[in-house]
């Protein structure tokens, strides 16, 4: 087998070097009624042109992307990322390396996650950022339980622009933790009715801005109302480049942001692996969850980097730490950081503003298809629209005709707004994609 | 000055107040102290309650109360300088003062300088 | 003829002192460069991205839209290419030498499988497309849960879970909502052995259960009698490592399993260790009930300096009810469906771990590499993996002290910190001294059960020279050790890019982002 060194040879006279006869008595310590006798009822090792088939076939059955006019979004986004950026994170020094707890020989992931959390931070507009989160959803999950932390507090409140998957991934986890969440209803403008839902019961507000329906919130009055009740203001964006164009949510005034990085490096993979991204004020640094790289400097006095604060995880705390959380999701960081450097912010804002262009003349398409309203009137680069039939029904129909058109709502949340169609254009969509999806609905809804 | 085995002290004051903190042996088991999360004023501890946490690099570790009381004062010094813990554990790198409920019953249970200094002789 | 001596001279002169070192005028080691941070290099009006310029009426964005400066410098793409290659050239990789973290299997990451999770077929699809434009990616999932389940002996697989602690999250919600469901939502302890790694214990609490520790007996296992003395009404769950992070096998773990059932707990297996007997032991016939496989250790898919990771979790008949949304069914006839509301058959699903379905990329590589093995090549994996840590057990116990010396090991050797008695030197100096000859350390301190515990796992894709190669530096170290060398070790690091850090002031005045007015980040311009 192509990827096991030892030979036959090398077996014997290790395990005469073991002092034992064969590698069955190495798995003396297994009970005699749960040794395999032989491989289990699976198919045999099978070389890399075998592998390459057999999975190239499963691949070849999906649809992908970029060979259809394409407009899903909600929460997962489809940009181009430079090549520069899969070569590098496919360098053997940053693929097959583990977590740096041997800072000496791991300063490039180091150093990599301190230029990663500085960009973070002054993304979302934050002080202090840690070393990445699985994802957007366990990341805002995570920020509730931190605010429960912080104000001792058991009541989180949901806005109802709350991505649906991210409301029930932070219900399960409050759940269990205790934690009371009260979510508010769905609506394009959700974002008005969460200040009347504060309470002094009240942890946190959890906002997102572009919400669900690509609402664009200034979230300053929220902030105000949650400080004056004592809350805390989470944050959170599930289109990061949207922040080459809206106001930070720093700047108007949250306390933890939650983000989805996907959107600057990684590709849509159908779901996953994707980066949360997640930053605080510094005041609240020690109630993070997550890993953070913090610099110091060597024996000679050299600047470097290491893994810092880690008393608040979990391999230190055990049952008193943060979060059980143990992984971050490195490689799709660095991926981030990469891009993230390429772009700079004069080509992440030049990329925002393309977003928001295409999706505008989206809009504008869309609004002359008779019997289809557009719902969402301040969007970056994505939006909803009512259809007059539901929207799954369209969607197959569009999609049979070979358009991507767009993700229902109720794919989202079942039986909810079925009539409700979330459409997205980044700078990957033409202005003729733009045009197959007018067409194509204006035939499917006549 | 008073001791427990979990090696924190308490030295009772004239005004009735107490001020406590952990021993200049834990300090020194612990290694360099980074941080130290001190209790908030006007708390109420009983005796044996995690009020306060003491972390160096490596290890993050619960201080008990040695008495009960009412806090009445943490040290506002040791969240920019935890180093004085290490420096002078049992001076000015004290966690926090408080105002005793059972004094009477509950210092009697501790440790003399003496006996507690057998005790880590014993350890 | 003619002497013509004017070029270069071809080869080395005698060196006037071997031991004259310098420090270079650039901080650079011949190839090893010394490089600043983005922020200390880039330029604000900088981009290595050629986008247009796009006119726009910003009108409808009132007051939203963002005019003060962010702080991101950009570089040009071959500045950024040096960049972060030049950074890459710091760490230590699996493809540089034997990586012998123990209880993290770091094991040779096939490119083969980069390659097919790359495929436009899997990384160019949304999540959220119409399922009949993803068939193929649902039969990927579909085909990766039949492999779990085979392996395991398990009959159900939940895949979201990202990685291993939130596997563990996934299996205790399973066993919490298994008990209400019973009238059993009392029972609120979990019991865990004191070798248990860190997220054992960290998972339990975070979902509201109590922690109490189990003992182990001399011989590194679970003690048995503690634990039958332990269990009790208010008992959840027990969570076993197997192999345990003592790299032992749970001689009694179908005793421990009939005990906790007995007295109505669920018994949750962490399957960090599953290499040292993938393909040859079946969870499922141990009488396990949740178990969570890292794909980034038994199934080899990239650490990627630390994630992203996969954490799927197998249960069995009594807590498959309880499986997060989302799943895949199939029709029997190719076509897939997916599972992604909690009705009809998924009423009882205790909710979801995360958006969408979980780490899609992940399951491709982890398919390719069983594929590429097959059930003959998985058990030939768990039989070399248990063969190279036997081996460095016995070629290392004869000048190290094995913290279990009696029997076999499993996938990993343990040894503690005995035989540096006397010597002045620590587990810690140890491993500094190893990564000067070019090795990553062992996983130190860890399991706490042992004293200045070394945990070695070289895992099957090591070739016996390099083991060799390993024990040999090993052994000189531990003799230099004893032979009172003690500044080869309190220094080391000498030859690494650093030398050792300083950890203290790292955490007392913590420094977690570049801001331009450090004064430190200017002075080490």
């Amino acid at each position: 087998m192509r990827y096991l060194p030892l030979t036959d040879a090398d077996r014997r006279d290790m395990l005469s070097v073991i002092g034992v006869e064969g590698v069955d008595a190495l798995f003396a310590d297994v009970p005699q009624s749960a040794r395999l006798s032989g491989p289990v009822d699976l198919p045999r090792r099978a070389g890399e042109l075998e592998v390459e088939r057999r999975l190239g076939a499963m691949a070849a059955r999906n649809v992908t992307a970029g060979s259809a006019p394409f407009f899903c979004g909600a929460g997962a986004y489809r940009h181009h990322v430079p090549s520069t950026v899969d070569h590098l994170i496919q360098r053997s020094e940053y693929l097959t390396s583990y977590t740096p707890y041997q800072p000496e020989i791991s300063q490039g992931t180091l150093q990599a996650l301190y230029e990663f959390q500085t960009q973070v931070a002054n993304l979302l507009g934050m002080e202090v950022a840690n070393a990445s989160m699985y994802d957007g959803s366990t990341a805002t999950a995570e920020a509730v339980m931190m605010a429960t932390r912080v104000t001792r507090r058991k009541k989180a409140v949901l806005s109802g622009g709350l991505h649906p998957q991210y409301v029930h991934t932070t219900e399960t986890l409050a759940h269990v933790a205790g934690v009371r969440t009260e979510r508010l209803t769905p609506a394009i403008d959700a974002e008005a009715a969460v200040i009347e839902a504060i309470d002094p019961d009240t942890a946190c507000v959890v906002v997102q801005t572009p919400n669900v329906f690509g609402t664009a919130t200034d979230v300053s009055a929220i902030a105000e109302a949650a400080h004056r009740a004592g809350a805390l203001l989470i944050v959170v964006v599930t289109e990061a480049v949207s922040l080459g164009l809206l106001k930070a949510p720093g700047a108007m005034g949250a306390d933890i942001v939650a983000a989805e990085g996907q959107s600057i490096g990684n590709p849509l993979t159908f779901g996953g692996p994707y980066v949360g991204l997640f930053a605080c004020t510094d005041k609240l640094v020690r109630q993070m969850p997550g890993r953070l790289a913090g610099e110091t400097v060597d024996a000679d006095g050299r600047r470097g980097f290491v893994l810092t604060l880690s008393t608040r995880e979990q391999h230190i705390r055990r049952d008193k730490a943060t979060s059980n959380i143990c992984t971050n999701s490195g490689l799709c960081a660095l991926a981030f950081t990469i891009h993230m450097s390429l772009l700079g912010e004069t080509g992440l804002r030049r990329m925002a503003r393309i977003n928001h262009a295409q999706a505008k003349k989206a809009r504008d398409a869309l609004a002359a298809v008779p019997g289809v309203e557009i719902l969402t009137p301040r969007f970056f680069n994505e939006f909803a629209v009512q259809l007059p039939r539901p929207a799954e029904g369209v969607v197959d129909a569009l999609a049979a005709r070979g358009v991507l058109a767009g993700v229902p709502y109720s794919r989202l949340e079942p039986g909810v707004m079925d009539d409700v169609l979330l459409v997205a254009a980044t700078e990957t969509t033409t202005d003729e994609d733009i045009e197959a999806l007018r067409s194509g609905l204006a035939e499917v809804t006549a | 000055m008073r001791f427990t085995k979990s090696h924190e002290w308490v030295e009772l004051h004239d005004d009735g107040a107490a001020t406590v903190g952990i021993t200049r042996y834990a300090a020194d088991q612990l290694g360099d102290v980074v941080f130290v999360e001190t209790p908030e004023v006007g708390k109420t501890v009983s005796k044996g309650d995690t009020f306060a946490v003491v972390e160096s690099v490596k290890a993050a570790s619960d201080v008990y109360s040695p008495v009960s009381g009412e806090v009445i004062e943490a040290n506002p010094e040791l969240s920019s300088q935890p180093e004085m813990v290490n420096a002078d554990a049992q001076g000015t790198g004290w966690f926090a003062r408080l105002r005793l409920s059972a004094a009477d019953a509950e210092l009697g249970e501790l440790m003399t300088p003496e006996d507690y200094d057998a005790y880590i002789a014993s350890l | 003829m003619s002497m013509l001596n004017v070029g270069r001279p071809t080869a080395p002169e005698a060196l006037p002192d071997n031991d004259y070192k310098h420090p270079t005028l650039t901080g650079g080691r011949g190839l090893l460069q010394d490089e600043a941070l983005i922020f200390e290099m880039g330029a604000w009006d900088k981009t290595g991205v050629d986008l247009d310029e796009v006119d726009l009426d910003l009108s409808d964005l009132g007051g939203l839209t963002r005019d003060e400066a962010i702080g991101l410098p950009g570089l040009s793409e071959p500045e950024a290419m040096r960049h972060y290659v030049r950074l890459s050239q710091k760490n230590h990789a699996i493809d540089l030498a034997i990586y012998p973290l123990g209880s993290c299997t770091m094991k040779h990451n096939p490119r083969l499988n980069e390659r097919m999770a790359r495929l436009p077929g899997f990384a160019d699809v949304h999540p959220l497309q119409p399922q009949s434009t993803v068939q193929g990616a649902l039969q990927l999932m579909d085909s990766l849960a039949h492999w779990l389940k085979t392996l395991t002996g398990m009959p159900a697989v939940a895949l979201s879970p990202k990685a291993g602690a939130h596997g563990e999250l996934c299996g205790l919600l399973a066993i919490r909502a298994a008990h209400e469901a019973k009238g059993q939502g009392h029972r609120k302890t979990v019991l865990v052995p004191t070798s248990a790694h860190g997220t054992n214990p960290a998972t339990a609490a975070f979902v509201g259960y109590r922690v109490k520790e189990v003992a182990q007996t001399a011989d590194g296992r679970v003690d048995v009698a503690d634990l039958a003395g332990k269990l009790g009404p208010d008992t959840a769950a027990i969570m076993v490592t197997n192999p345990n992070t003592c790299g032992l096998f749970e001689r009694d773990v179908v005793e421990i399993a009939r005990l906790t059932h007995e007295a109505g707990a669920y018994f949750y297996a962490d399957g960090a260790n599953f290499n040292a007997i993938v393909g040859r032991v079946r969870p499922g016939d141990l009488g396990v009930d949740a178990m969570h496989i890292n794909l980034h250790k038994t199934f080899s898919t990239p650490h990627g300096g630390g994630g992203p990771g996969a954490g799927p979790v197998v249960l069995s008949e009594a807590l498959a009810p309880f499986a997060p949304a989302p799943w895949v069914v199939s029709d029997g006839q190719g076509g897939f469906r997916l599972e992604e509301r909690e009705a009809g058959e998924a009423a009882q699903a205790f909710g979801r771990m995360c958006v969408f379905h979980g780490q899609m990329g992940m399951y491709v590589r982890a398919l390719s590499y069983m594929l590429s093995h097959g059930s003959d090549g998985l058990r030939q994996v768990a039989e070399d993996a248990v063969l190279n840590a036997n081996y460095l057990k016995a070629r290392l116990e004869t000048e190290m002290t094995a913290a279990f010396p009696e029997g076999p090991c499993m996938h990993e050797a343990l040894f503690d910190d005995r035989w540096l008695d006397g010597t002045g030197i620590t587990t810690l100096d140890v491993a500094k001294a190893l990564i000067d000859e070019g090795f990553h350390p062992m996983t130190m301190y860890f399991p706490l059960v042992v004293r200045g515990a070394m945990l070695i796992e070289p895992t099957e894709t090591e070739p016996r020279a390099e083991l060799d190669r390993f024990a040999e530096a090993l052994l000189a170290l531990a003799r230099a050790a004893k032979a009172g060398e003690l500044e080869r070790f309190k220094g080391a690091p000498y030859h690494a890019p650093l030398r050792r850090l300083d950890e203290t002031r790292a955490a007392r005045q913590p420094k977690l982002r570049w801001r331009p007015e450090s004064p430190t980040a200017l002075a080490a311009e």
